[in-house]
C-alpha cells in the first residue's frame, strides 16, 4: 500500500452514510473505506460518530441514507448476527462473550462438532486448542472464560470472529482495558490477521497505539468525515487539529470582551488533590465569576478531575478548601453541601430522569438538599419551575412535559435548571453542548457566560477547542491524566492549547524522524 | 460450568446428614428406607429435573404444580369417567402439557415478560383447570395402576425399587445427559449467561426458551402421572406448592438461581436431602412434619449465602494473564 488514499481494491466500502436519531444528526455523509489486508484507525473525540458508524455499518442501526459494499457487493445487515454472516465481525470492549461456559463452549457455540446429537467434546478441545495456539494462546479451554483475563477473553473473541470467517474485524476500543504487555499480544494478532487480508477497524483513543498499529487513519468530528490519511504521513499536532480543532484562523478572534482583568476572590481551592491510578495530584483555583476550561483528548483526565471536584470520586491526598475553610469531598452529597454542581457528561444516563416533567427533574436537586422531612409544595416547585423555564428559555414552555420529550439542548437546560435551584457557588459542566445543534450550542455558550457575571464559579469541560476558547478565563490542558498546563487571559487560543495537548507527542514524532 | 464445587458441597451434607441419621436411628441405613425414599419423591425428582434446565437458562417455572394437580384429575377423570385407555390418557397429557409449556416459553419471548408472572399466570390457570374438572377426589381403579405399583425391583436387604422410582432415576440420568452433552444443553447454559450475548452468538433465544418450558411442563405432566400412580387418585389440590420444593431443590443442589450454571445431579441430591429430612421426621415420630419445611428453609439459606460467597470469588479473575504467552 503506497499510498492509502489510492483506489486500492476496497474490501469493505461505506459512502453517503447519514444517520439522525430525533432533531440530532449523529453522521452526516460520512465515507468510509477499508481495504484488504489493513488496519485502519477510526479516529474521534466522544460523540464524534465513531459508535454510530460501526454500528450502522453491522446492521445495529438502520441507516438515513447511503450505501455499504462488502467486497464490492452492497449489504445491508439488519442485526449484528447477520453482519456476522456476511463476514463482518465486531468485538467490543465489554467482550460478548459468555462468561459460563468454557472457552471451547463460547469458541464452538451452534456449531459444536456433533455425533448421534451429542457434542463431541473431545474434539470439540481440540480445535479450540489448536485454533487458540495460532493465537499464541496456550490456556485450558475447558474452564469457563470468565476464569480468564480481559485480554484472554479479547482474544478468544477475535479467535471465533475470525474462525467464522470474517472479512472485517472491528475492534471498538480493545485495549482499554488491557496492560501494556497484553496490548503486544493482541497487536501482534493484528498483524498477522492483517497479513491474511483481513481487514481491522481500531478504534482508540490511545493514539500512541494508533501510530503504532495502523496503516492509516479517518477521522471523524461532530458526525462528519474529517479526512483520511497515511498514517505515517500525518503528524500528530496535524492528527489532532483534525479531532479537536476547526481551521485556526476562524476562532481566535472569538474571546475579545472576555478577560478584563480585576482579582475575584476564590470560591474552592485545590491542592495536590489527586487519586493514584486516576488523576495525578493537582493544584485548581476556582474563583467566582470566572470560567476555568479543561481541554484535553478523551481519556486525558478532564471528565475525572471534575468527578474528585464534585466529590463523585474520593481524592487520595490532598487539600480541598470552600471560601477558605478546609473540607472533605467523599461524595456527592457533600459536593451539594458545599454548594457545588455537577452535570455529567451522559445526559440521558447520569442526568435527565427521561419520565419525569420539566418541573419534577428541576426540583429534584433542591429537595435532595433540603431533605425528605422538608418537602417542597407544589406551589413552590411550580414557582421555580417557572422562573427556570422562562430564565433559560426551555421550549416548549410547558413544565409538565417529560423531558424525554425534550430536544437535547433543552434537556441540558433543565438540568442546568436543576443545579441552579439549589443556588450552587461552583457549578461544574462536563460537555454541556454534548449533542446539541449548532442553535442551542450558542445559546448554552451564551448562558454560561452569564452564569458566570452572575458570580458563579464554574468549571466547564469540552472537547470544542473554539467553545473553550470563547468562554474561558483560565484554561487548564490536561494529557494522560495529568495537568500539564494553565493558560489564562491572552495566551487562550487553540493553537497554544494544542501545542500543550500535543507537547510530548511532537517530540515522539521528531525522535521517530 | 458444571457446577463442581456447590454440588460437592451439596453430597456432603447430603452424606454427612444420612450418617448423623443412622448413628440415631441405624435403621435408617437400609435400603427399604431408600428405596421408600426414592419411591416418595418420585414426581418431586421429575419436576425438579426440569425445574433445573429452566433455572439454567435464567428463568423459573412456577406453574408445575399445578399442572400435576391438573394432570393427576384429568388422568383419573379421563380412565375412570370418560372410560379412555390408560395410556392414551397418558399420551394426551403428554401433548396438553408440551402445548401449555410451548404457550408459556412463546410469551415470554415474544412479549419480552419475565418468566415469573408469566408462569405464575400459568400456574393459576392449570390450578384452575383442575378445579374445573373435578374439585373431589376422584380414586383410580384400573388394573394398570395396581400392576404397576405390585411391580419392583428387589434390591439386597429387601429393599424395593418401585417403577416410579425407577422412572424418576431414568429421567435424572436422561437429563444430565440432555444438559451435558448436546448442543440444548450448551443452548441452556448459554441462555442463562446472556440472552442478548448468547443471541450475537448465534443461539436461537426464541427457539429455546419454548423448548426449555415445554421441557419443564412435559416433565411435570409426566410428574402427575407417577404421582396418580403413588396416590391412586386425582384430586385437583394434590401437589399444591412442589412448584416451591422443586426450586428449593434446585437451589440446594448447586444451581444458581440467577442461571447460566448448575447441574441435574445437584437438583437430584437436593430432592434426596429433603426426602432425608422428611425420613427423619418419620422416624422420630415426635416432631411434627413441618419440620420439614423449616430444614429446607435453613437449608436454603445457607446454600444461598455459599453461591452468594462463591458468585463474588469467581467475579474475581483467578487465572489472570493465565496463558498469555507468545
Amino acid at each position: 500500500m503506497e499510498n492509502s488514499l489510492d483506489p486500492a481494491p476496497c474490501l469493505l466500502e461505506a459512502r453517503g452514510i447519514s444517520k439522525s436519531f430525533g432533531a440530532v444528526r449523529a453522521l452526516q455523509e460520512v465515507d468510509f473505506t477499508l481495504r484488504p489486508g489493513e488496519i485502519h484507525a477510526l479516529l474521534g473525540e466522544n460523540g464524534a460518530g465513531k459508535s454510530t458508524l460501526i454500528k450502522v455499518i453491522t446492521g445495529v442501526f438502520p441507516r438515513d441514507a447511503g450505501v455499504v459494499r462488502l467486497g464490492g457487493e452492497e449489504v445491508a445487515p439488519r442485526s449484528a448476527k447477520a453482519a456476522l454472516q456476511a463476514g463482518i465481525a465486531t468485538v467490543y470492549q465489554e467482550v460478548n462473550l459468555l462468561p459460563n461456559l468454557s472457552v471451547a463452549q463460547n469458541l464452538f457455540l451452534d456449531r459444536q462438532p456433533m455425533r448421534f446429537g451429542i457434542v463431541r467434546e473431545g474434539e470439540m478441545r481440540r480445535r479450540a486448542k489448536a485454533l487458540l495456539t495460532e493465537f499464541g494462546l496456550d490456556i485450558d479451554v475447558a474452564a469457563p472464560l470468565g476464569n480468564y483475563s480481559v485480554a484472554v477473553q479479547h482474544v478468544t473473541a477475535i479467535a471465533r470472529a475470525v474462525d467464522l470467517s470474517a472479512r472485517v474485524l472491528i475492534l471498538d476500543e480493545p485495549t482499554a482495558s488491557l496492560d501494556r504487555h497484553e496490548v503486544e499480544i493482541l497487536f501482534g494478532i493484528m498483524r498477522q490477521l492483517a497479513k491474511r487480508g483481513i481487514g481491522i477497524v481500531f478504534v482508540s483513543h490511545f493514539l500512541d497505539q494508533v501510530y503504532e498499529i495502523s496503516d492509516c487513519i479517518t477521522v471523524l468530528r461532530n458526525g462528519r468525515l474529517v479526512g483520511e490519511r497515511e498514517t505515517a504521513s500525518l503528524p500528530r499536532l496535524e492528527l489532532i487539529r483534525m479531532m479537536l480543532g476547526r481551521e485556526l484562523a476562524e476562532t481566535t478572534s472569538a474571546r475579545a470582551a472576555v478577560g478584563e482583568h480585576k482579582v475575584r476572590e476564590i470560591c474552592a481551592s485545590f491542592e495536590n488533590y489527586g487519586k493514584a491510578g486516576y488523576v495525578a495530584p493537582f493544584n485548581l483555583e476556582l474563583r467566582r465569576g470566572e470560567v476555568v476550561g479543561l481541554a484535553g483528548l478523551l481519556g486525558s483526565g478532564r471528565t475525572e478531575t471534575a468527578r474528585l471536584v464534585f466529590g463523585a470520586e474520593r481524592a487520595d491526598g490532598g487539600q480541598a478548601r470552600v471560601e477558605g475553610a478546609s473540607v472533605r469531598l467523599q461524595s456527592p452529597r457533600d459536593g451539594v453541601r458545599h454548594g457545588f454542581g455537577y452535570c455529567p457528561e451522559e445526559r440521558k444516563t447520569d442526568g435527565i430522569v427521561a419520565e419525569l416533567t420539566v418541573r419534577e427533574n428541576i426540583v429534584l436537586a433542591l429537595q435532595a438538599k433540603r431533605g425528605l422531612h422538608r418537602p417542597l409544595s407544589r406551589r413552590e416547585q411550580d414557582e421555580i419551575a417557572r422562573r427556570y423555564v422562562k430564565m433559560l428559555d426551555i421550549r416548549p414552555p410547558d413544565a409538565e412535559r417529560p423531558v424525554g420529550l425534550l430536544s437535547g439542548g433543552n434537556q441540558q437546560k433543565v438540568l442546568l435548571a436543576r443545579w441552579l435551584a439549589t443556588s450552587p457557588r461552583l457549578l461544574v459542566l462536563d460537555e454541556p453542548t454534548r449533542g446539541i445543534d449548532v442553535g442551542a450550542h450558542a445559546e448554552i455558550i451564551r448562558l454560561i457566560r452569564e452564569l458566570c457575571d452572575d458570580g458563579l464559579a464554574l468549571l466547564v469541560i469540552s472537547s470544542e477547542l473554539d467553545e473553550i476558547v470563547t468562554y474561558s478565563d483560565r484554561v487548564v490542558v490536561l494529557r494522560d491524566r495529568a495537568h500539564v498546563e494553565e493558560l489564562s487571559g491572552e495566551a487562550i487560543d487553540v493553537t497554544n492549547i494544542l501545542a500543550a495537548i500535543a507537547a510530548d507527542g511532537a517530540a515522539m514524532q521528531e525522535a521517530r524522524a | 460450568m458444571k457446577g463442581l464445587p456447590p454440588v460437592l458441597i451439596t453430597a456432603l451434607v447430603l452424606v454427612a446428614g444420612f450418617a448423623l441419621c443412622a448413628l440415631q436411628f441405624p435403621n435408617i441405613a437400609s435400603t427399604r428406607v431408600v428405596g421408600n425414599l426414592l419411591t416418595d419423591n418420585a414426581f418431586l425428582g421429575i419436576v425438579a429435573t426440569g425445574m433445573t434446565f429452566v433455572i439454567i437458562s435464567g428463568g423459573i417455572d412456577l406453574s408445575v404444580g399445578s399442572v400435576i394437580g391438573f394432570t393427576t384429575v384429568f388422568v383419573a377423570l379421563a380412565i375412570e369417567r370418560w372410560g379412555v385407555p390408560p395410556l392414551v390418557a397418558f399420551v394426551a397429557i403428554i401433548v396438553l402439557s408440551a402445548a401449555f409449556g410451548a404457550a408459556m416459553g412463546a410469551i415470554i419471548h415474544v412479549f419480552d415478560l419475565p418468566p415469573f408472572i408469566v408462569t405464575l399466570a400459568g400456574m393459576f390457570l392449570a390450578r384452575g383447570a383442575s378445579f374445573l374438572l373435578s374439585t373431589e377426589s376422584v380414586p383410580i381403579t384400573a388394573p394398570v395402576y395396581s400392576t404397576v405399583s405390585d411391580f419392583a425391583l428387589r434390591m439386597p436387604g429387601g429393599g424395593r425399587l418401585t417403577t416410579i422410582a425407577i422412572i424418576m432415576l431414568a429421567i435424572v440420568i436422561g437429563g444430565v445427559l440432555l444438559l451435558r452433552l448436546t448442543r440444548f444443553g450448551a443452548n441452556v447454559y448459554a441462555l442463562g449467561g446472556g440472552r442478548a450475548t448468547a443471541s450475537l452468538m448465534g443461539v436461537a433465544v426464541g427457539k429455546m426458551t419454548v423448548k426449555v418450558y415445554m421441557l419443564s411442563s412435559v416433565l411435570a405432566g409426566l410428574a402427575g402421572i407417577v404421582f396418580s400412580f403413588y396416590t391412586s387418585a386425582g384430586y385437583s389440590l394434590s401437589a399444591v406448592g412442589v412448584e416451591l420444593d422443586s426450586i428449593a431443590a434446585v437451589v440446594i443442589g448447586g444451581t444458581l438461581l440467577t442461571g447460566g450454571q448448575g447441574s441435574v445431579i445437584g437438583t437430584f441430591l437436593g430432592v434426596l436431602i429433603q426426602g432425608m429430612i422428611q425420613t427423619y421426621i418419620n422416624f422420630d415420630g415426635t416432631l411434627s412434619s413441618w419440620w420439614t419445611k423449616i430444614a429446607t428453609g435453613v437449608l436454603l439459606f445457607a446454600f444461598i449465602a455459599l453461591q452468594q460467597g462463591l458468585v463474588a470469588l469467581a467475579r474475581r479473575p483467578v487465572a489472570k494473564r493465565a496463558g498469555a504467552v507468545s
